[in-house]
């Protein structure tokens, strides 16, 4: 395998990354005004994120930066084109970031309201965006032969790539509700698994209705197998949500995105931004590579900084492990 | 306004605003640690307080640093994609190392040492702490790598009209960026210095409880500002005399020295339009041979003047830009070589006057606390308060000075460096319509002054609550079963 070709690979698993783990607290966010009944339940679901969402998130960071400091080309194309998505997506994670900090710090009903309200819309708009960019960039643009953006502001939103972001959208707030089976005890549980019983079956239909049109427009053989593993492990998660194993559930849930991810990123290799306008155009992994000497560079560190991300970040949801309840919640504190 | 403007203008903002909370979390997270451990060594339980007091302050800032920051990375590609491009081959790598490396660390281990007081023993939540707190200076690291870069590029080859780097090593110890980083990280613990040292010194004046706590605070604050200043006067002499070399633009456009000379005098202070088409209108208080002596190191040595300076680079880069469409109204046009000099001339002296008055007040409160005095003066709380604001000032006069002082280009040339590694800031930007650019200026800046707004608030708020009653942290549980107690820190 070429370098080139594997840092195709690493960028698709940052993403991947990015949308399975802040993919769940998308979700605990969406859910926020849905399952907690009161104040102290909205705790309980923004504290059960609350260690972990910051490093999550990281995750799109990396991945912008990797694409980037690897396909110079593939980064500047896809974040100029998608121009307005991106600035809603960074507009709503700034306000997310900040409300999860800030809605338990002053005592009042109507504060609290308005960070809740910050923070359910600023979960909903990053999936709905980063799904639309992700569906752009593997059914393409209309591009220039200089990899600019031909046509309006608007030309990255399509039918196609919408649906795209219904279905990480619909894919997170499953996810999330999962989670929150996983990480709550007693009522809040209870609820939460019987809404991720309810929504996992709806939310499959934008889901594979995305990755069919994916398929059909670009797919092979084994995108056509990762889909399957997919759609068996959408049952699989759903058999075992009935079964009231959380933990398993959570993690087939992993496998539909790992699938997801694969059937995207795979139907898209070895393009990395496809022109609809002219095939010429189309940037490939090829031509929006950097030097062999920075990909080396770029190898390098993330053969010793990949592997200790994971081995720390595995240790934080290790040492917050518990579950928590309303009873675990402390009295409101603030000056 | 063009796509160029605006996005200049976008950059600027953002760039400046996010400056304002990195430096507070940077120093303080330090600081914060290193409170902890003295609460580890002694038990005594005033650090413990002061651990938990700043920490709060500390955590409330840095939400708003992260969230700027993802803004920072991102618009390289949204505004500045024909830069990207071009420059992705050996820029992107520290920006890509800093996430990879830096940010991951910093973000998870914030969030263990938040959740983890009982949860994780006492030594390994300590050292989250420091894992957390170094992690952001290696996140400064790698970012000031970067931008040195564009100051001043190294370690590349010029290949198919693309710069290509040939050497990691070369960029992450580049001599512009050796000095930039211990000059920037002064600056962040003259920020937090100041910070301790007003919100402590308002606190000892009006003579509440915990006096041992703020006089603790404030003594900690005082020095390490005096030493933070220390740090700044030698690295910014080191920086200066780089600049001299690798930009005698920039440090000729802060001096306003219009025309080459020997010895060349150090100006402290003008009167007049710096800017004016005639600079001989321009009074400045001179120091005599100063100048020499701040580039070179001796009393004799020629400086070169703007006038002298835009003939060698109109030599050297072209007296107008190309021809292409791309450059909008500036296709063709003549290039000028010379920065905004008023900013440049009154950024560079704020920059040094800020710090040094901050540095000031630190000294002022250290002798006015001199073995357990209290400040009683009416002016006293009024002058750490206000002093909290100057290295702030300071900073963003520094990075104003630093990145307009560099225009036209976006990335300087090297003077010793390979030929064709220079790109002017008109070139550097994306294809876009003015109307996405003006709307994400006008709803990031509507954001941006909403949320300054309600972090000043809750700092003022939390600031005021001063310290609460705290008690040791039980014994860590480390077993799977959900316990009865309540969760020691909860959002």
């Amino acid at each position: 395998m070429s370098l080139e070709i594997a840092w195709f690979v690493v960028i698709a698993f940052f993403w991947l990354g990015y949308l399975f783990l802040e993919g769940f607290d998308f979700g605990v966010g969406m859910l926020l005004p849905v399952l907690g009944r009161d104040n102290t339940e909205r705790r309980v679901m923004v504290n059960t994120i609350g260690p972990v969402w910051d490093g999550n998130e990281v995750w799109l960071i990396v991945a912008g930066g990797a694409m980037f400091a690897a396909f110079p080309a593939w980064y500047a194309g896809l974040f100029s084109a998608a121009y307005l998505p991106l600035l809603l997506v960074l507009l709503a994670l700034i306000g997310r970031g900040v409300a999860f900090e800030y809605r338990g710090k002053v005592d009042s009903d109507r504060w609290r309201r308005t960070w809740d309200r910050v923070i359910m819309i600023g979960s909903w708009i990053p999936p709905l965006g980063v799904g639309l960019i992700l569906a752009t960039t593997v059914l393409g643009l209309p591009l220039d032969a200089e990899g600019n953006r031909v046509g309006s502001a608007f030309a990255a939103i399509r039918w196609d790539t919408l649906l795209g972001a219904v279905a990480i959208a619909a894919f997170s707030i499953t996810h999330g509700a999962a989670f929150l089976a996983l990480k709550t005890s007693g009522d809040l549980r209870e609820r939460a698994r019987t809404l991720a019983l309810r929504l996992l079956p709806i939310a499959m239909v934008p889901v594979v209705a995305f990755l069919s049109v994916v398929q059909w427009r670009a797919g092979t053989l084994w995108t056509l197998l990762a889909f399957g593993i997919s759609a068996v492990a959408a049952v699989v998660a759903w058999l075992r949500l009935r079964a009231d194993r959380d933990g398993q559930a959570f993690a087939a849930l992993g496998v539909v995105i790992a699938g997801a991810a694969v059937v995207m990123f795979g139907s898209l290799f070895p393009n990395v931004l496809p022109s609809t306008l002219d095939t010429a155009n189309t940037l490939t992994i090829e031509g929006a590579a950097s030097s062999p000497y920075t990909l080396t560079v770029m190898t390098w560190v993330a053969v010793f900084g990949a592997p200790a991300v994971l081995i720390y970040q595995g240790w934080t949801y290790w040492v917050f492990r518990k579950r928590i309840g309303t009873q675990h919640i402390p009295a409101v504190h603030a000056p | 306004m063009e796509v160029l403007e605006l996005a200049r203008w976008q950059f600027g903002i953002t760039t400046v605003y996010h400056f304002l909370m990195v430096p507070l979390t940077i120093g303080l997270s330090i600081l914060v640690a290193a409170m902890q451990t003295r609460w580890v060594r002694t038990g005594e339980l005033r650090h413990l307080k002061m651990t938990k007091f700043w920490g709060k302050l500390l955590l409330v800032n840095f939400a708003m640093g992260v969230v700027t920051g993802i803004v920072q990375e991102f618009q390289f590609g949204m505004n500045w994609s024909a830069y990207s491009r071009f420059v992705g081959d050996v820029f992107g790598a520290p920006l890509a190392m800093e996430g990879l490396v830096a940010f991951f660390v910093e973000s998870t281990f914030l969030g263990l040492w938040i959740f983890g007081w009982d949860r994780l023993p006492k030594k390994v939540h300590l050292a989250c702490a420091w894992a957390f707190s170094l992690a952001t200076m290696a996140s400064a690291y790698f970012i000031l790598a970067a931008n040195s870069w564009m100051q001043h590029p190294v370690g590349v080859t010029f290949e198919n009209g693309k710069p290509t780097m040939n050497s990691i090593w070369a960029v992450l110890t580049n001599n512009t960026a050796l000095a930039a980083i211990p000059h920037t990280l002064a600056g962040a613990f003259s920020v937090a210095a100041a910070f301790l040292v007003g919100v402590a010194g308002w606190h000892l004046w009006r003579r509440g409880d915990h006096a041992d706590v703020w006089r603790s605070s404030l003594r900690l604050g005082g020095w390490v500002g005096v030493a933070a200043f220390a740090v700044l006067a030698i690295t910014g002499d080191t920086q200066g005399k780089l600049m001299f070399e690798q930009q005698p633009m920039k440090m000729a456009s802060a001096e306003a020295l219009c025309h080459t000379e020997q010895p060349a005098s150090f100006s402290i202070i003008a009167i007049g339009d710096v800017a004016g088409s005639n600079c001989e209108d321009v009074k400045t208080f001179n120091v005599p041979a100063l100048l020499s002596f701040l580039a070179h190191n001796d009393f004799k040595t020629e400086v070169k003047g703007v006038e002298d300076l835009i003939t060698e680079y109109q030599a050297k880069y072209g007296t107008n830009y190309p021809d292409d469409p791309a450059l909008g109204s500036l296709a063709g046009k003549p290039i000028d070589y010379v920065p905004n000099l008023p900013v440049t001339y009154w950024g560079f002296r704020m920059m040094i006057g800020f710090g040094a008055v901050s540095a000031g007040i630190g000294v002022l409160a250290l002798w006015l606390t001199r073995r357990g005095r209290v400040p009683g003066s009416r002016w006293f709380p009024w002058l750490v308060l206000g002093g909290v604001a100057t290295p702030f000032l300071g900073n963003s006069a520094g990075w104003i000075f630093t990145e307009m002082g560099r225009q036209p280009f976006v990335v300087v040339p090297n003077p010793t460096g390979v030929d064709g590694v220079w790109m002017f800031t008109a070139q550097a930007v994306s294809r876009l319509t003015t109307g996405e650019v003006w709307t994400s200026l006008i709803a990031l800046t509507t954001v941006y002054a909403a949320l300054g707004v309600v972090e000043l608030y809750l700092m003022r708020k939390y600031v005021r609550g001063g310290v609460d009653a705290v008690m040791p942290p039980k014994k860590p549980d480390d077993s799977d079963k959900p316990g009865e107690d309540t969760l020691a820190f909860a959002y």
